[in-house]
């Protein structure tokens, strides 16, 4: 009874929308303003920025004004300079330091001349000179609270384990079946019952890092730190490192003689020639799939859910409205669900890598799943 | 004539949506059968489908 | 991929880094090693309960079962004490009954014995009075007949009359 309801009101909506866009044809430069307007919002809001803006208004002279509060800017240009991103007014002005002149441009810093000119390449890139950045920016102040935030909790969780005689309470009671599942089915299954306890602490955090920062991420808080390409790939580095320096003789083995005793050396030399730089490949790329994965999966969803709110503004009718507040909505819900899967998918593809890299014996038996993974 | 990457990094997203399917289809089938081995399907199926989905990322991106 | 690379920020990465490692280190010994810990304490803790209990059952069981045995051998023994004595009651009793039949008949045989003389000795005495009787009878009639002659002569001869018709 509910679903063909359902169906109608959607083809009703579909039809209603179709009619409304049509008849706003005068519209249309005004749309096409918003769309790009929305464009440049949600492209601003992907990158990692200077301030940590809460909310931003627009007064009646078209003029934005930004609420939040600026953060500390780190370069190293000739020497530390530190300075209040305050300095620069949004973009809007030239901040002189100590003589140098650097200006924001599309939430990067260049040094510019005083009057902030900037010369363009070509490709019509900035071609000023990029002073190393490391400011603490908004992704770094939601790192380091999601980082404060998991001290507590956690630590208090422990806490409570000690004064009640490890029986959890409160919050416990939510986070232990988490800790368990993470330590029965992802860690024992993967690594294996005798080696697992030496990456718990590993897979514990980052399991719940990137699952707290992609939930920070859906507050409207609007940061996207787990979407962000630098993030990723230091998780990724951290995995390889972890994967490589715990690797075991086998492991290595593994890699530059693959197919061991099973066939005279003669005969291996042709084969290898092409097999040992795919397993070699194998091992940058698996990494690689992992920073990939998640950063393109948040953005993905971040871009899909600002566009559809985006939506609303372009439709500006009342069932346009509704519509894309609706799928909107659903949108969110499914990250919510993400948020989770990819926390979950990057902590057991970093357990399976350590299990692969920790494995000792039946070399047989994990050959398949390896060979696909190099293969990828 | 030259082929914009826009259109391999399509084609190759319709290869591991296609792969994606199929691994979801046959966990199905497979949880049909031996609907006490969920856990476990449910795991590989999500492992399996992580690995396409980065060679589908991975040609987003490169595209 | 031009994108990724420009949209890669270092001083991000080299925050990431950072701030990651010091949390795993923070993390590891403020939270995970006390949280897994207790989390294997109170397994292990929950295991050795259920060992102990199970030991306790078997314990248990092993004590009902030597407990019924010893109520069982019990059983056996009044039984066989209660046999015992209704055969000892059973026996006593036939004893006394034959014991006291006995003695009855003994009781009975002496009491006819000393009716049988008792009997003998009355007719006896009887028999003696009743001669003693007749001789005095005798003596008063032989005396009050003899007293006249012919009376005397009258006896001789109706007993030698009797004696004929005999």
């Amino acid at each position: 009874m509910r679903k063909p309801f359902l169906l109608k009101f959607l083809l009703a909506a579909v039809l209603l929308l179709g009619n409304t866009a049509f008849a706003s044809d005068s519209d249309v430069e005004e749309g096409k303003d918003k769309k790009t307007e929305i464009k440049e919002f949600i492209e601003h809001h992907l990158q990692d920025s200077h301030y940590f803006n809460l909310y931003g208004t627009t007064d009646e002279h078209g003029k934005v004004h930004h609420v939040g509060f600026p953060l500390p800017v780190i370069l190293w240009d000739n020497g530390l300079q530190v300075f209040s991103s305050a300095e620069f007014h949004h973009g809007e002005e030239v901040a002189e330091i100590n003589g140098n002149h650097y200006r924001l441009y599309h939430n990067k810093i260049y040094k510019t001349d005083a009057e902030g000119t900037i010369t363009y390449d070509e490709d019509h890139h900035p071609a000023n000179v990029r002073p190393l950045d490391f400011s603490i920016t908004k992704s770094v102040v939601m790192m380091l609270v999601t980082g404060l935030l998991l001290l507590w909790l956690f630590s208090s969780l422990a806490k409570s384990y000690a004064k009640n005689n490890s029986i959890p309470t409160g919050i416990g009671r939510f986070f232990e079946p988490i800790v368990l599942y993470i330590r029965d089915d992802i860690a024992i299954a993967n690594i294996g019952e005798k080696k697992y306890k030496r990456y718990m602490p590993f897979l514990l955090t980052i399991f719940f890092f990137i699952w707290f920062l992609n939930m920070f991420g859906l507050t409207p808080l609007g940061v996207n730190v787990t979407g962000n390409i630098a993030v990723t790939t230091a998780l990724a580095v951290i995995v390889f490192l972890i994967t490589n320096f715990t690797g075991t003789k086998d492991y290595w083995k593994h890699i530059f003689d693959p197919l061991g005793d099973g066939m005279p050396w003669y005969g291996k030399i042709i084969i290898y020639i092409i097999l040992v730089p795919i397993e070699i490949l194998g091992l940058f790329i698996k990494p690689f799939a992992l920073l990939i994965r998640l950063y393109a999966n948040m953005t993905a969803g971040h871009v899909v859910l600002m566009s559809l709110v985006g939506l609303i503004f372009i439709f500006k009718s009342w069932v346009g409205g509704p519509l894309s507040f609706g799928l909107s909505f659903a949108i969110s819900l499914i990250e919510v669900l993400v948020a989770l899967l990819q926390a979950y998918i990057f902590t057991m593809l970093a357990a399976l890598y350590f299990g692969f890299a920790s494995e000792e014996h039946d070399h047989d038996h994990g050959h398949d799943e390896e060979a696909e993974l190099a293969h990828l | 004539m030259e082929i914009p990457s826009v259109v391999g990094a399509g084609l190759a997203v319709i290869g591991a949506g296609i792969g994606i399917g199929m691994i979801g289809g046959k966990a199905m089938e497979a949880i049909a059968r031996q609907p006490e081995a969920y856990g476990k399907i449910q795991t590989a199926m999500l492992i399996a489908a992580a690995l396409i989905e980065g060679i589908g990322f991975a040609a987003i991106f490169a595209g | 991929m031009e994108k990724l690379v420009n949209d890669f920020s270092f001083g991000l990465f080299f925050w990431q880094i950072i701030l990651f490692v010091l949390l795993l280190l923070l993390l590891r010994k403020f939270a995970w090693k006390p949280i897994l810990n207790a989390v294997n304490d109170r397994e292990e803790g929950i295991k050795d309960a259920l060992a102990a209990a199970e030991n306790a059952k078997k314990e248990m069981q092993n004590v009902t079962a030597d407990s019924e045995k010893l109520l069982k051998e019990a059983r056996a023994e009044r039984e066989a004490m209660l046999k015992e004595a209704r055969e000892i009651k059973d026996k006593m009793i036939a004893e006394s009954k034959d014991q006291a039949k006995a003695e009855g008949d003994k009781m009975i045989k002496q009491a006819q014995a000393a009716i049988e003389s008792e009997k003998k000795a009355a007719v006896a005495d009887i028999k003696n009075q009743v001669a003693e009787l007749s001789v005095d009878i005798a003596e008063k009639i032989i005396k009050e007949q003899l007293a006249n002659k012919d009376k005397q002569l009258k006896l001789v001869d109706d007993m030698l009359g009797d004696i004929k018709l005999n």
